[in-house]
């Protein structure tokens, strides 16, 4: 968060540097935790409209929506639930690890989590080409069984709007935590100066809690004999 | 300019660099408002643009002008260039981020990187759906309704779409950068009450941004993947709800309409206990109702379906909640009158465009109780009569307060002062050009002439040819402050620090301010408005 001012006065020091805006280090931190909070009440509320929709046709199509969540592969969806959770398990620790200012462990904490983040990607990934092949991506060559075909559809949609929306979250996280991953090798972060560890570890949770509310509305409402 | 090369006698924030670099790199809020202001100008003439051929097809009962094809293009990028492009981000990107950290105290705003990324998003939506008006347009009208826009419509719906999308990132980052802003970094002694109303107001579009936006953004998003991969959530085909996008949409665009009004109000709020030297009676009534606006604000999006086939309860419901949201805002006009009471008022520039507001926004806001009533506003729906409220509210009411704010503020951003006489000329054209354009369109719609036809019977052209004569003023009255503005900026007499001998803390810098806004950390020490008029002492 250094910024220098474009009067050309000399670069501020590296490591927990105050911006030229605040007064103190509390202030930045305080200012950037609010910061990322707010944001993320744009995003509860970016999911929440599709949520909502979910739950309109939900409601409207029950047959449909069981048939098209039995079809879900729910090895996968239980995997990439519990390997979601342990990735937020590490990223709390290495958030704890830049607090303390220790090195080696949140950059081997950092990794472990991004390393989750690929896992859960690349199980998403055989799940989407196993639903490809099966067409049951909604559009002209869809074809689903089931006692409701036709509003299948609709589950399916949402399933590929939510899980993609999800899915490029991760992305984005990814590209967050490499920059956490590049700036904790250089040193940057100790008791002083952690905020971007613990703003980008809101965020991680943040994702991390959207699939929470998605792995039961897409994989467990058909329950299962 | 050949004396530029010398060392300025006082740096401030317009000298402190000079190239291009230096302005588009910049991080300093009070350059991104100026980049902000030339943007927003440049989308501003080109949606009167639009506008203007609009007013000329209506000129004559014919089609003769253009094609359908090409009027429901045209006030389709009018609609989304006027809302998205300019009403929305106007006062916040320009006056808020210019005048936020000084009116709080602070050297910046919270996130000044963040802040110039926002100008870039604005740039980069901008870009995508000019793109596709000079490659074909859109012709679903700004509102994107589906099943059309997702399924019929064969114009470039999905890079406007993407386009208003990335736009309302950049609101998203500005609304999170002020809240933050305004939450944590306000001067020694600036407590919550002691703000000026103003920043109260951008507080509450704030909210609104944040928590308006993203829905928004979510619908347009399922608009486009349904256009591309045919995913059909709106599809009635396969038992999706055109419906649903509708309440998306308006979820937003009904609060969005207070996003383009707030503002207004906060900065007709300073002007008007400035120009009558007095404090601002009921301030917290006045702070409060900018609240109560934003949370009322998102209850009543339903009035904008009452004939689209939602069950009558919800219908009721909606138009009950619709006639709350008028307390709030009568509050406000009743607060502004008791302020100007026994005040000692002077009529200056901004002044007018705040007495103009005031009018405008009062006829405005009693037509939106018209359309409230549920049995009213299935008579007028889809008629001229709405096409008038909105523009009383949108035009008469936020433009003029955008210039109000302009005028009031331009000795502090350019550090010059403009011609006062030239002013007050502008702004009485613009208000005599606005009522003839827009007053005839309230009886056009009560007579039954339907909006987004580019034909019309014979019998309405009378109040059509006067409404277009007004439109030709009215975009006189525009041009006006764009030219002698520009003027100032070189040949205006100096300002001097406070030329209104208006309080708060932004005037008690130089004009224009230095980069890091204040010498020294200012302390508040005193309530907002404690103004002290001759003549006005004994209320
Ligand atoms: C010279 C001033 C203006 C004139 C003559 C004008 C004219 C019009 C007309 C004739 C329409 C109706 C299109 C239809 O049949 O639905 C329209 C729509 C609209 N105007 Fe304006 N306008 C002006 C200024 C503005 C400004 C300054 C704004 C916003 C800042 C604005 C926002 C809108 C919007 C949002 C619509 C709705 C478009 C739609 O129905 O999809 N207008 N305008
Ligand atoms: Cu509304």
């Amino acid at each position: 968060m250094s910024d220098r001012s474009m009067a050309g006065e000399a670069p501020a020091p590296r490591a927990h540097a105050v911006a030229h805006q605040f007064d103190d280090a509390a202030q930045q931190h305080e200012a950037g935790l609010l910061g990322m909070w707010t944001f993320l009440v744009t995003e509860i509320l970016f999911f929440g409209g599709m949520f909502a929709g979910y739950t309109v046709y939900r409601s409207l199509y029950p047959n449909a929506f069981r048939a098209g969540s039995h079809a879900m592969n729910l090895q996968i969806g239980s995997i990439n639930t519990a390997v979601l959770i342990l990735s937020s398990l590490t990223m709390a620790l290495a958030v704890h690890a830049s607090q303390t200012g220790r090195k080696k462990p949140l950059v081997a904490y950092l990794s472990v989590t991004m390393l989750f983040g690929l896992i859960f990607l690349g199980f998403k990934a055989i799940e989407w080409t196993a639903e490809f092949r099966e067409h049951h991506v909604p559009g002209p060559h869809f074809s689903f069984g089931g006692p409701d075909p036709v509003h299948s559809q609709i589950f399916f949609s949402f399933y590929f709007a939510m899980t993609g929306m999800h899915a490029l979250h991760m992305v984005i996280g990814l590209g967050l935590m490499t920059f956490l991953l590049i700036t904790a090798r250089q040193g940057r972060y100790g008791p002083e100066y952690h905020a971007p560890v613990v703003v980008g570890g809101l965020y991680w949770h943040f994702v991390d809690i959207v699939w929470i509310f998605l792995y039961p509305l897409l994989y467990l409402i058909g329950a299962r004999k | 300019m050949s004396v530029a090369l010398a060392q300025p006698e006082r740096p401030d924030y317009l000298n402190d660099g000079y190239g291009i670099k230096s302005w588009l790199l910049t991080r300093d809020h009070k350059r991104i408002a100026l980049l902000y202001l030339a943007s927003i100008t440049l989308f501003f003439v080109l949606g009167g643009i639009f506008a203007l051929i609009i007013r000329l097809e209506l000129l004559t009962p014919a089609g003769d002008l253009v094609t359908s094809q090409t009027y429901n293009k045209l006030f389709t990028m009018h609609g989304v260039i006027m809302v998205f492009f300019f009403l929305i981000p106007s006062i916040p990107a320009v006056l808020g981020n210019f005048l936020i950290p000084l009116m709080v105290g602070a050297r910046d705003l919270a996130f000044p990187r963040l802040n110039l990324l926002s100008w870039y998003v604005y740039v980069v939506g901008g870009v995508f759906t000019l793109t596709a008006a000079i490659t074909g347009g859109v012709d679903t009208g700004w509102t994107f309704y589906t099943p059309y826009s997702s399924t019929y419509s064969n114009t470039h719906v999905v890079l406007t779409v993407v386009g208003v999308f990335i736009t309302g990132f950049s609101s998203i980052l500005t609304g999170l950068n002020f809240i933050v802003t305004i939450h944590k970094m306000r001067a020694p002694g600036l407590s919550w009450f002691r703000l000026p109303l103003f920043v109260w107001s951008m507080y509450a579009t704030s909210m609104i941004f944040i928590l308006g936006t993203p829905v928004l953004a979510i619908s347009l998003v399922l608009v486009g993947l349904e256009r591309i991969f045919r995913i059909g959530i709106f599809d009635p085909h396969i038992g999706g709800d055109p419906l649903l996008f509708q309440h998306l949409f308006w979820f937003y665009s009904h609060p969005a309409v207070y996003i383009m009004i707030l503002p207004s109000m906060g900065v007709v709020s300073e002007i008007i206990t400035c120009f009558s030297r007095k404090r601002a009676f009921g301030y917290n009534f006045i702070a409060f109702s900018s609240v109560a606006i934003a949370v009322l604000g998102f209850l009543v999006w339903g009035h904008h379906m009452f004939v689209s086939g939602q069950s009558v309860a919800a219908g009721v419901i909606f138009s009950g909640l619709s006639f709350l949201v008028a307390i709030p805002s009568a509050i406000k006009v009743f607060n502004w009158t008791a302020t100007l009471y026994k005040g000692s008022v002077s009529y200056q520039t901004p002044m007018l465009y705040a007495f103009g507001f005031i009018g405008l926004f009062t006829i405005g806001g009693l037509t939106g109780l018209f359309l409230a009533t549920l049995g009213v506003d299935v008579h007028v729906h889809d008629t001229y009569f709405i096409i008038a409220h909105f523009h009383y509210i949108m035009v008469g009411g936020a433009v003029m307060g955008y210039l109000g704010g302009i005028h009031f503020w331009w000795p502090k951003i350019s550090g010059r002062m403009y011609p006062e006489w030239w002013g007050r000329v502008a702004a009485v054209v613009v208000f005599l050009g606005f009522n003839l354009t827009f007053f005839p369109q309230f009886i056009l719609g009560y007579l039954g002439m339907p909006r987004r036809y580019h034909a019309y019977p014979p019998e309405f052209q009378v109040l059509n040819v006067m409404s277009t004569a007004g439109a030709s003023i009215l975009g006189i009255g525009y041009l006006l402050p764009l030219v002698y503005l520009t003027w100032s900026m070189r040949y205006g007499p100096k300002a001097s620090a406070n030329p209104w001998a208006a309080k708060g803390l932004e005037w008690e810098t130089t004009s224009p301010p230095p980069t890091e806004n204040f010498l020294e950390t200012p302390i508040v020490t005193e309530e907002a408005y404690a103004y002290a008029a001759p003549g006005a002492t004994h209320v």
